[in-house]
C-alpha cells in the first residue's frame, strides 16, 4: 500500500486553497488599515465607473472606490467570523471533553441538545438569539457563536470517547496524573488534526453565516462595509452597475472554495 | 404501529419542549414590552393596567398554558408593530395568513425542481464512464455549492430578469390577482433555492449507488442476465434512495431557512421577509410565533421522514 499512496505533504487542494486563502486573508487584514482609496470618499464625478485600472471593481452609487470596500468587507467578515469560530470551538472543546470523557448525566443532557440544534437550519436560530440580544457587532458573534457550539461538541466528544481507554490514557491514570492534565495536556493534542479539519469546515459556515446576515441587514450596519450589506447596496443598482453586486459576490465565493479547498487539503494530507 | 405511536408521543414531547424553549427565551428579553407599545411618557398607573391586561402578572407557568391555549384556539396574538386601525393592534395570524401560502408555493417549486433534476442528475452521474463528464460535474457541484444563496438570487436577477429578460426584477405578482403570473415569477426564486440543493443531493445520490453497486445482489442481478440499465433502475436506485430519503429530509429543512433568504432578494412577502422585518423592529410576538411556525414544520418533516423510511426499508424494523 505504502509503494500505491506515498503521504503527500503538498497536494493540489492544498495548494491551491492556501494560495486562495492567503490572498483573501492578505488583502482582507490588509484592508482593515490601508486601502488604496478612502472607503466613505464620495465622489460624484465618479459615481458608477466601471472597472478600470485605477478602479479595479470600478465605483459605485456614491462614487467610492468598490475594491477598497471589498477589501475592507473582507477584513470585517474574516474577523467575524474568526471571533465565532474562537468562541464556538472553546466552548466546543470545553463540552466535549466533559461529556465525552466524563459521560453521564451532563453527556445525555448535552448531546440531546445538540441532536437538536444539529438538525436545525442554524440561520433561524441565529435570528432567535439576534432578535433576544438585539443588533450590533458584538451580538452577531455572540449569536452565532452559540449557533456554531454542537458542531464542534459532537466531534471532540466523538473524539474523547474514542481515547478515554486508549492505553496511555490509562497509563497516565495509573500513574496519577490529575483528570484536568489527561483531558488538555494528554489527550486535546491528540485531536487536533481531526479538530483542525473542523475548524476548517466552521470558518467556511461562519463566513457564509456572517455574509448571509449582513445581507439581511442584522449583521454590520451601514457605514461599516461588509461583503454581506455591499451585496444589498449593490442590489438595487443591477442594470446600471452589475459590477457593483458582483465583486462582493465573487469574492465570498472566492473566499468560501479557497476554505473548501484548503480544509481537503488538509484532510488529505492528515490521513 | 408500536414504532408509530412511540415516534408520536416523541414528537408531541418534542412539540411540548420546544414550544416551552421559546416562550422562556421570548420572556426573558431585556427591555419592557409595556414601555415599547406606550412610550416613555405614559403613567404609571397605566402600564400598570396594561401589564394586567396583557396577563404580566400571572406566574410564568400559567402565561405558558394561557399562551399555548390561546395559539391552539387561534388566536396568535397582537403584532406591537402593525396596526390595523388607530386604536386597534393587528393580530398576527392575520398578517400570517396571506403571507403563508407565498413560503409554501416557494418551498414547495423548489423541492418539486430539487428531485426533478438531481435523481436523473446523481443516476446519470453514477452510470457514466466518461471521465470528462465526471471532472465537469465535480467542478460544477462543488461551485454551486459554494455560492452563497443571496448571491446566487442576485445571480439569477441578473443573468434571467435583466440580460436575457424572462422576468421582471420586483414585479412580484400576488397569488390572488394572478396565479399563473405568480407561479412564473416564483420558479426563479425557487430555481435559487434549489441550484446548491440540487448540487448536494446528485453528489450524495451519486455515492449512495456507487457504494450499492458493489453489493452482492448486484453481481448476481448480472450474472443472472440483467442489463446495466434494469441492474441500476430495477434494483440499485430503489436501496440508494433510502439515505437519500434522509438527506432529502434535512433538505427540506433547508429550503424553509433558504427560503428566508431568498424571499429578501426577490421581495417576495412570503413569511421568511415578514420574520426578518420582525427581528429588525423588534416585534416580538410575530417572531415568536413565526419561530415556532417553522420549528414545528421542521419537527413534524423529521417525524414523517422517520415513518417513510421504515416503510420503504422494513429491514429497519427488525433491528
Amino acid at each position: 500500500m505504502k509503494t500505491l499512496s506515498p503521504a503527500k505533504k503538498w497536494n493540489k487542494y492544498f495548494t491551491a486553497g492556501l494560495v486562495m486563502t492567503g490572498a483573501a486573508v492578505f488583502l482582507g487584514l490588509l484592508g482593515l488599515f490601508w486601502t488604496p482609496y478612502s472607503t466613505t470618499a464620495m465622489s460624484a464625478a465618479e459615481r458608477f465607473a466601471a472597472p478600470s485600472w485605477r478602479h479595479l471593481f470600478g465605483t459605485d452609487n456614491f462614487g467610492r472606490d468598490i475594491f477598497s470596500r471589498v477589501m475592507q468587507g473582507m477584513g470585517t467578515t474574516i474577523v467575524i467570523s474568526t471571533l465565532v469560530v474562537l468562541f464556538s470551538g472553546a466552548a466546543g472543546i470545553l463540552l466535549g471533553a466533559l461529556t465525552g470523557y466524563f459521560g453521564g448525566v451532563l453527556d445525555e443532557a448535552v448531546m440531546r441538545v445538540t441532536d437538536a440544534v444539529n438538525g436545525f437550519p442554524s440561520i433561524l436560530l441565529a435570528l432567535v438569539f439576534i432578535s433576544i440580544l438585539g443588533n450590533g457587532r458584538q451580538n452577531l458573534i455572540l449569536s452565532l457563536g452559540i449557533v456554531f457550539v454542537p458542531s464542534y461538541v459532537r466531534i471532540v466528544r466523538g473524539e474523547y470517547l474514542r481515547l478515554r481507554d486508549a492505553d496511555y490514557i490509562k497509563r497516565a491514570r495509573l500513574m496519577g496524573v490529575g483528570r484536568f492534565r489527561i483531558l488538555f495536556v494528554h489527550i486535546l493534542p491528540n485531536i487536533l488534526p481531526v479538530f483542525g479539519v473542523s475548524v476548517m469546515i466552521g470558518l467556511n459556515n461562519a463566513i457564509l453565516a456572517e455574509s448571509g446576515m449582513s445581507y439581511l441587514g442584522i449583521g454590520v450596519q451601514a457605514p461599516d462595509a461588509s461583503l454581506g450589506n455591499m451585496l444589498s447596496d449593490a442590489q438595487g443598482y443591477l442594470q446600471a452597475a452589475p459590477w457593483y453586486a458582483l465583486a462582493p459576490g465573487m469574492v465570498i465565493v472566492w473566499i468560501v472554495l479557497g476554505f473548501s479547498l484548503f480544509s481537503e487539503g488538509i484532510r488529505r494530507r492528515v490521513e | 404501529m408500536r414504532y408509530f405511536i412511540k415516534k408520536s408521543i416523541t414528537l408531541i414531547m418534542t412539540l411540548f419542549l420546544v414550544s416551552a424553549a421559546a416562550f422562556l427565551a421570548f420572556q426573558i428579553i431585556p427591555g419592557d414590552v409595556v414601555t415599547s407599545i406606550l412610550g416613555t411618557e405614559a403613567t404609571p398607573e397605566r402600564e400598570e393596567q396594561l401589564r394586567e391586561e396583557l396577563g404580566f402578572n400571572d406566574p410564568p407557568a400559567v402565561r405558558y398554558f394561557n399562551w399555548i391555549a390561546d395559539i391552539l384556539r387561534g388566536d396568535l396574538g397582537v403584532s406591537y408593530r402593525y396596526s390595523k386601525n388607530m386604536n386597534e393592534m393587528m393580530p398576527v395570524s392575520e398578517l400570517i395568513g396571506d403571507k403563508l401560502p407565498v413560503t409554501l408555493w416557494l418551498a414547495a417549486l423548489s423541492l418539486v425542481l430539487i428531485t426533478a433534476v438531481s435523481v436523473p442528475l446523481g443516476v446519470l452521474w453514477a452510470r457514466s464512464k466518461s471521465h470528462f463528464l465526471d471532472a465537469l460535474l465535480g467542478v460544477t457541484t462543488q461551485a454551486a455549492m459554494a455560492v452563497p444563496a443571496f448571491f446566487l438570487g442576485i445571480l439569477v436577477t441578473y443573468i434571467f430578469g435583466i440580460v436575457l429578460k424572462f422576468f421582471a426584477p420586483g414585479g412580484y405578482v400576488s397569488y390572488k390577482e394572478d396565479f399563473r403570473g405568480f407561479l412564473g415569477y416564483l420558479m426563479f426564486p425557487a430555481l435559487s433555492v434549489a441550484i446548491p440543493k440540487i448540487a448536494m443531493t446528485a453528489r450524495f445520490l451519486r455515492n449512495s449507488l456507487l457504494t450499492e453497486m458493489n453489493a452482492d445482489y448486484v453481481r448476481t442481478a448480472y450474472g443472472k442476465g440483467c442489463t446495466g440499465r434494469r441492474v441500476v433502475y430495477g434494483h440499485v436506485l430503489r436501496n440508494a434512495m433510502i439515505p437519500v430519503i434522509t438527506f432529502l429530509g434535512m433538505i427540506v429543512a433547508e429550503i424553509v431557512a433558504g427560503s428566508i433568504v431568498i424571499e429578501q432578494v426577490f421581495g417576495l412577502p412570503g413569511i421568511g421577509r415578514l420574520l426578518i422585518s420582525s427581528v429588525s423592529t423588534r416585534d416580538l410576538p410575530v417572531v415568536e410565533i413565526l419561530i415556532l411556525y417553522i420549528t414545528f414544520v421542521v419537527i413534524f418533516v423529521y417525524f414523517l421522514i422517520d415513518i417513510l423510511y421504515r416503510a420503504i426499508d422494513p429491514r429497519i424494523s427488525e433491528k
